[in-house]
């Protein structure tokens, strides 16, 4: 699979650093109205370096942290051992006035991410530095929590030399905290970062917001008591450019022009400015948002057009996520273990385990032999555990190169669909995959919603090369990952089985179907279910070859209409 | 935790609004269905309805808030004297993403078992919801189990716990609301169909009211106080309103061509079953307590059943239309009008200061 965000990354562009050090100010400065920043960076002396530039007092919050030491509650192992209640404050509690630092936010659970959402929606007195140090564009902080962080940096590019400039200016920061409440923004300033945030295609008002705040974090800092239109032009670049989800429209000036006069001309804030003013006023704003786009955001947005925008994305994580974090499906027995998140106490059968032994304990126990407590210990623990229905999941490999006609992808996308309306009412999940030219991406990650896959449906690319064995290792990772999440995988390869681009992605027939054959007996291997649908007009040998090499069933379909498609499918899954 | 946002400070959005005064006048509807992007007002509005909402009567130290007047849980009917009474805000209960079944339900309490040995119940997020709501966000990604479980307490209004030694019932009567974004996943259609109104909300595109969003949202979270203050007028015109519905709701009637109105609108979307057309007329109906009218009329059918019948029409998964629109078509063609002709009146009118 390409990862396209690994080509283009913001590199050894300086300004990256420049907006980290700002951004770390700006949020220094006032840190529950920020909310906080999402910091992609892997662990080392950049990450440290501009950690050390956060002012106040940090909290560090582990991915993996239970309920009760979050919000606080019932301390199981400290009550047992006093045999009276002993309480936790909780994490967020004793975090307030300064930062929970979230370690690992890529591997945060959608659970955990709604609670600290909850916890800054409703005045936790908290702001939130979120590291990401997830290395795909799939590993990323949760976009609920990260909705509402003002600043989204990625410094894993940023080399350790460029890191140096910038240190941290606790004084100014101080002055500036003391400045912010009295700073107000000049009239125009919310219309201006209104109509860029719209014109960059971000749909949360949050954003705005959260702009409107860096803006007068920015005068503060600055000394001064009016936000000015420069300011509000600073904190776009930091707060809405990373948001971007589309390139302005039509040159910045006409599109603010043709917003302008939509505004309520009677509102008393804009009463000194006229239309003319405000419109230069958005100008600067939306050219500052857009020189801050990362580069290669829009590029990799246009190409994945299909995957939706980017708060979508994520999303099946966050369900793939939520399922591992609670104990699921029915219960069917018990064994010894410590209850932490995801498993639950079973109480009764750790009385039992504890039962045998009391007499003992309680003689053992010099302090206090005969006061009737009952005397638990770790390894009476018990938890239930607990099975659930293995959910199905059908991966397509699709072949979309040249060889394959491209009537046969519109097939391909009826098939999907047909499958989908059944999954929608079986509870299984589809994916698609799709290979051509290079290599193999993942058109619509696993899923069960209709409306993702009708998105999905609208642009399957085609043409080009057949890289039939990138497809057939695409299609084994992505079975591997779904089967270590608990779902059972299928894949059905829609192909002629005429591979002509190699693995390492050169041309040249024989080297690619040695590939190919090589990649399915690795599938075979694996021990992945799979089927193969010949494509082909007139099914042949190679598509047959490959079936064999899989261990797949092998069904040739020289005039397959969606329908029998997607019939075909349902009766490999049932033998 | 600070003062929620002002539910009559909230921009735009009406049909959400609607929906959710329509469920708080008559409860028996059966809870309300957001579904809509990110930042759009949903949760805010969930939370703010609660503080909207006029204080009720409960049994003094009861666990479940019994209603005084009404039916007594098991303890309140086992205890000797009778307890007094006080005033008590409508809950609004979260239950999150990551909740186990023990928080939901109900638990031993780990603590009294601990620390006493007694074995005690340990209520959980139903029992805290009881007469008020529920609130559920991305109720989309929530665990089956947990929906089929939400689903028989909701329907049964007791929730009966059978486990660790313990046997419990008590009372559950909640307002259902979730909220999630349908890209994330689709609901179940038997959880769908439980839900008595669903509406969809969008990231409004209109700049004037982008900004007066942000504006009021930034008045708020600088001096919540005094934001509230400002708008404490305007929401208690609301409260009475709220309270004037809820009196009138017993003695409104619904004539018959109205009637005949909601059956029809039903049978030409197809939708199975008769809980579309019962939940249309509730809804119809408290919606006309809401306007102070004696009966309910045409217009506040057509008004609420998009939100009462759009998650109820068969699902054609190739069906590009969206169910709202076909709503919409059905009730232009039942009023006479064609399709392509514009309804005389907007779809939504806003439901503050409509009656006022």
């Amino acid at each position: 699979m390409t990862d396209p965000s690994a080509s283009d990354r913001p590199g050894l562009d300086p300004s990256v650093w420049d907006d980290a050090v700002q951004s770390a100010a700006l949020y220094s400065v006032d840190p529950v109205g920020t909310g906080g920043i999402a910091v992609r960076a892997q662990a080392g002396p950049v990450r440290d370096r501009f950690l050390a530039l956060i002012a106040g007092p940090m909290r560090r919050m582990p991915a993996s942290i239970a309920d009760d030491a979050l919000l606080g509650g019932l301390d199981l192992a400290a009550t047992l051992r006093a045999g009276r209640p002993v309480r936790s404050r909780g994490l967020l509690a004793e975090a307030r006035g300064g930062t929970l630092l979230a370690a690992m936010a890529e591997r945060m659970t959608a659970a955990l991410a709604a609670r600290l959402a909850a916890a800054l929606d409703s005045g936790a007195g908290i702001g939130i530095v979120a590291l990401d140090e997830g290395a795909t564009e799939d590993e990323r902080t949760m976009p609920a929590l990260a909705d509402r962080l003002a600043f989204h940096l990625d410094l894993s590019g940023v080399s350790h030399r460029a890191a140096g400039a910038g240190l941290p200016q606790r004084g100014a920061i101080d002055a500036a905290r003391r400045m912010l409440p009295e700073v107000a923004a000049e009239p125009g300033v919310l219309e201006a970062v209104c109509a860029a945030a719209v014109a960059l295609g971000i749909g949360s008002p949050r954003a705005v917001l959260l702009a409107l705040r860096a803006a007068h974090g920015v005068a503060a800092l600055d000394g001064r008591g009016v936000a000015t239109m420069q300011d509000a032009a600073a904190a776009a670049r930091l707060v809405l450019a990373p948001r971007a989800t589309q390139a302005p429209a039509s040159p910045p000036g006409e599109a603010a022009e043709a917003e302008a006069p939509s505004q309520p001309g009677d509102a008393p804030a804009d009463a000194g400015s006229g239309e003319a003013e405000r419109a230069s006023g958005s100008e600067i704003v939306l050219e500052a948002a857009r020189a801050a786009i990362p580069p290669g955001l829009l590029a990799r947005l246009q190409a994945k057009d299909f995957r939706s925008t980017s708060r979508s994305q994520g999303s099946e994580g966050a369900r793939q996520k939520a399922r591992e974090a609670a104990p699921r499906g029915r219960p069917v027995g018990v064994r010894a273990a410590a209850p932490g998140p995801g498993m639950r106490l079973n109480f009764l059968e750790t009385l039992r385990a504890a039962a045998p032994w009391q007499r003992v304990r309680a003689a053992e126990d010099k302090a206090a032999p005969n006061d009737g407590r009952i005397r638990l210990r770790r390894e009476d623990f018990r938890v239930t555990r607990c099975e659930q229905r293995t959910r199905s999941t059908t991966v397509f490999v699709v072949d979309a190169s040249g060889s394959s006609a491209l009537n046969r992808l519109a097939e391909a996308k009826g098939a999907v669909e047909l499958l989908l309306a059944e999954c929608y009412r079986r509870r299984d999940e589809v994916a698609v995959l799709a290979f051509r030219g290079r290599g193999a991406q993942v058109l619509l990650p696993p899923t069960r919603s209709l409306v993702r896959a009708k998105r999905s449906r609208a642009a399957l690319p085609g043409g080009g090369g057949t890289p039939l064995a990138a497809g057939i290792d695409a299609g084994f990772l992505l079975a591997e990952t779904l089967r270590r999440s608990g779902c059972a995988p299928t894949l059905v390869f829609l192909t002629d089985g005429r591979a002509n681009v190699t693995r390492a992605g050169a041309a040249g027939r024989a080297q690619a179907a040695q590939d190919a054959l090589a990649a399915s007996r690795r599938l075979r291997a694996g021990g992945v279910s799979a089927l193969v649908l010949d494509t082909s007009p007139r099914p042949g040998a190679e598509a047959g070859a490959l079936a064999q090499a899989m261990g797949a069933l092998y069904v040739p379909l020289p005039y397959a209409d969606a329908a029998g498609l997607s019939q075909a499918v349902r009766a490999a899954a049932r033998s | 935790m600070r003062q929620a946002f002002p539910f009559s400070a909230i921009v735009g959005q009406e049909e959400m609004k609607r929906a959710l005064l329509v469920a708080a006048v008559d409860p028996t509807i059966g809870g309300v269905l957001v579904f809509g992007d990110r930042g759009t007002g949903k949760s805010t509005a969930v939370r703010a309805l609660a503080a909207l909402l006029p204080p009720m009567r409960v049994v003094d130290g009861c666990r479940y808030a019994c209603d005084p007047a009404g039916a007594l849980c098991d303890e309140c009917l086992a205890r000797p004297e009778p307890r007094g009474e006080r005033l008590a805000p409508v809950a609004v209960v979260d239950m999150p993403l990551g909740a186990t079944e023990d928080r939901v339900v109900g638990a031993l309490d780990l603590e009294r078992a601990l620390t006493r040995g007694e074995r005690a119940f340990e209520p959980g997020l139903l029992a805290r919801a009881n007469r008020g709501f529920l609130y559920i966000d991305e109720v989309n990604l929530l665990e089956d189990h947990l929906v089929d479980l939400l689903i028989d307490v909701a329907a049964s209004g007791e929730n009966v716990v059978e486990r660790e030694g313990l046997s419990v019932r008590h009372p559950a009567r909640f307002v259902l609301v979730g909220s999630g974004n349908p890209e994330e996943g689709e609901l179940r259609p038997q959880l769908l169909d439980r839900f008595g109104l669903s509406v969809e909300v969008g990231t409004p595109t209109d700049i004037a009211e982008r900004i007066d969003i942000v504006r009021r949202r930034d008045a708020y979270e600088r001096d919540p106080a005094a934001f509230c203050a400002r708008w404490q007028g305007e929401d208690e015109r609301l409260r009475a309103r709220i309270e004037a519905a809820r009196a009138l709701l017993p003695s409104v009637d619904v004539p018959d061509a109205v009637l005949e109105h909601a059956a029809r609108l039903c049978m030409a979307l197809g939708t199975d079953g008769l809980r579309a057309e019962l939940t249309l007329l509730r809804a119809a109906r408290a919606l006309a307590c809401l306007d102070g009218e004696t009966a309910a009329s045409v217009r506040q059918v057509e008004q609420v059943a998009p939100s009462a019948l759009r998650h109820r029409l068969r699902r054609d998964p190739l069906d590009e239309a969206g169910s709202t629109v076909r709503v919409e078509r059905a009730i232009l063609q039942l009023a006479g009008r064609s399709g392509a002709e514009p309804a005389p009146t907007p779809t939504h009118p806003p439901i503050l200061g409509a009656a006022a």
